[in-house]
């Protein structure tokens, strides 16, 4: 009998199965080693990285809503230097693919990153959140402008030959047109959806639940959104897509496949339980084995319209 | 580590407040006093995340039942504020939740020779009794308790079955001496000398004003913060508080889930909490 075969090729990488985790969710690693075999998961997704340390916002940073989760953590990080310097080298000995993701201020920044990362050779590819605001240009957010997508990724295009992953925001009116001016940018792979903004408000105190008013709506909530537009965006372009959004079981793995994701990221999950990103592959591969599908590749696209 | 854990026993030990008691297995025993514990009230994804609880005790027992293997378990004290803890305190002998832990720091009190004086308000006395029922045996140990109404006091009889001084002050004077429990504190404070360390855990003004009241006595003081957390392992981001130095270009924030929940009260921003 074959073997069952979970393997995917997402951007030129090799996956040993196509569940990732996602940045913001799984720190560097090595917070969820005690609880997760990190070797059984496709690829580890760290969190994102600015070229300075980054403080983040002020607290309260997290509530919970019906469903899912409101966060505005404001992109605290360690800064590129220390994560190679202090994070690295755990990620090293680990048999998982490590990308990385990063976000800038400035087209000039977002190059910066990629080049330094491309001299990392423990860097299997690169993740680049768009969802920032280009301070240079009156603060327009990059992913929610297709010229200034386009332009940010050209810039990073050109200074590394590593696997160049855009995640998406799906925070515009068009999710296909941002991902057109990412493949016409000569992006490699697409991962969606990031975050959808929202709010939550306590009545008690009249105040916005966050500090910072605003929010990233994450969690099984936002998982329709995520699926619609995966599929919109599958049908559109020829680059893999990583699924991400509300993914907390196998069957949410499977939805998101059989609407053209090649590779999916399990985010949120994880805070509900450290090791749902292992569990979801060891469920994921009891359905193929159970359905007779040899392999998961069969179920990409493979949705009846 | 995490684990599927079987409800032994939950009841209300003073109004709004409960005492529920969950397998574990036999790791637990090294929990330190000061950690705590995530818990998944039920399985789905309503409510989405765990809820911290800090550790209240860790013990064993032997089921009546032929051949019973020793079982292990531990206990949080906690009080019904929203959904979680409402389905919490609806659940019953042999119903099950998820647990990750214990996490997080725990307390690290006086040595030899050295008096540890424990503040409290609320669940926040979950902690300290964890930490009585160990330090009981071998060093002087006082205890001060505060809270708005007499229901909000808790474990008075506990501390009193170790043989622990415990004082007692309420917002309303319906239990012990009315006033802040700082107040008592302080009295205590300037009484008697000697060498002493502060452990604390409560609602956030209490803390404030114990972690003053020692710095003005140069006690050192460690206290135990709470937060609304989503990993529980440091990985969110969701918990953080600031740390001593903290600055937009210096930023010096700390995980109250892995670099706490105790802190030493020095290390912390008070004026930004």
């Amino acid at each position: 009998m074959r073997k069952l075969d979970l393997s995917v090729h997402v951007a030129g990488i090799p996956l040993r199965n196509p569940v990732m985790t996602a940045s913001g969710t799984f720190g560097y690693g090595e917070e969820f080693a005690a609880y997760v075999d990190l070797e059984k998961i496709g690829a580890i997704v760290t969190k994102g990285l600015s070229l300075k340390a980054k403080a983040g916002n002020p607290m309260p940073r997290i509530v919970e809503t019906p469903g899912g989760m409101l966060n505005a953590i404001g992109l605290q990080n360690v800064g590129i230097e220390t994560f190679i310097r202090e994070k690295v080298p755990f990620l090293r000995k680990i048999a998982t693919p490590v990308i990385v993701n990063f976000f800038g201020n400035t087209v000039e920044e977002y190059a910066a990153l990629a080049e330094r990362l491309d001299a990392i050779p423990e860097v299997a590819g690169i993740e680049v959140n768009i969802s920032c605001p280009n301070v240079k240009h009156g603060g327009i957010v990059f992913g929610t402008d297709p010229k200034s997508a386009y332009s940010v990724v050209k810039a990073v295009r050109e200074t590394t030959i590593k696997p160049l992953i855009v995640k998406l925001s799906p925070n515009v009116t068009d999710i296909v047109e941002m991902a057109c001016a990412c493949a016409e940018a000569d992006a490699d792979a697409l991962s969606l959806i990031n975050t959808i903004t929202g709010m939550a408000i306590d009545l008690k105190t009249r105040r916005p639940a966050l500090a910072n008013v605003t929010g990233g709506l994450s969690g099984p909530a936002i998982k329709p959104v995520a699926l619609r537009m995966v599929w919109q965006v599958s049908r559109a372009v020829k680059l893999p897509i990583i699924g991400i959004g509300g993914i907390t079981t196998a069957t949410d793995v499977l939805e998101f496949l059989l609407a053209g994701a090649t590779a999916v990221q399990v985010g949120t999950a994880n805070f509900m339980s450290p090791a749902a990103s292992q569990q979801i592959v060891e469920d994921l591969e009891k359905y193929l084995r159970d359905n007779g599908i040899k392999d998961v590749k069969e179920l990409i696209g493979a949705l009846r319209v | 580590m995490q684990f599927k854990s079987m409800v032994v026993s939950n009841q209300e030990v003073s109004p709004g407040y409960y005492r529920i008691r969950l397998t574990a297995p036999r790791a637990i025993l090294e929990a330190k006093p000061g950690q705590f514990a995530m818990v998944r009230v039920r399985d789905g994804v309503d409510p989405l995340l765990r809820r911290p609880f800090g550790i209240f005790d860790v013990g064993s027992f032997t089921p009546e039942y032929p051949d019973a293997p020793r079982q292990y378990y531990f206990d949080i004290l906690y009080k019904v504020v929203g959904k979680g803890t409402s389905i919490l305190s609806a659940l019953h002998f042999k119903d099950y939740v998820d647990v990750l832990g214990p996490l997080g720091t725990g307390f690290t009190p006086g040595g030899t020779g050295e008096e540890n004086i424990l503040v409290g308000g609320g669940f926040g006395l979950a902690p300290l009794y964890f930490l009585a029922k160990e330090l009981v045996k071998t060093t002087p140990l006082k205890v001060f308790i505060g809270g708005r109404r007499k229901e909000d006091v808790l474990c008075v009889t506990e501390f009193e079955q170790l043989g622990i001084d415990t004082y007692v002050a309420t917002d309303d004077g319906t239990l012990g001496s009315r006033g802040l429990v700082t107040e008592v504190l302080e009295q205590h404070l300037c009484r008697e000398g000697g060498k002493r360390v502060v452990l604390a855990c409560g609602p956030e003004p209490m803390l404030k004003a114990v972690a003053r009241l020692c710095e003005n006595y140069g006690i050192r003081c460690q206290v135990s913060l709470e937060a609304a957390m989503a990993c529980g392992v440091g990985a969110c981001l969701g918990c953080v508080t600031k740390g001593h130095g903290h600055s937009e270009n210096t930023p010096s924030y700390r995980c109250v889930c892995k670099e706490g929940p105790v802190f030493d009260s020095t290390e912390l921003l008070w004026e930004e909490l």
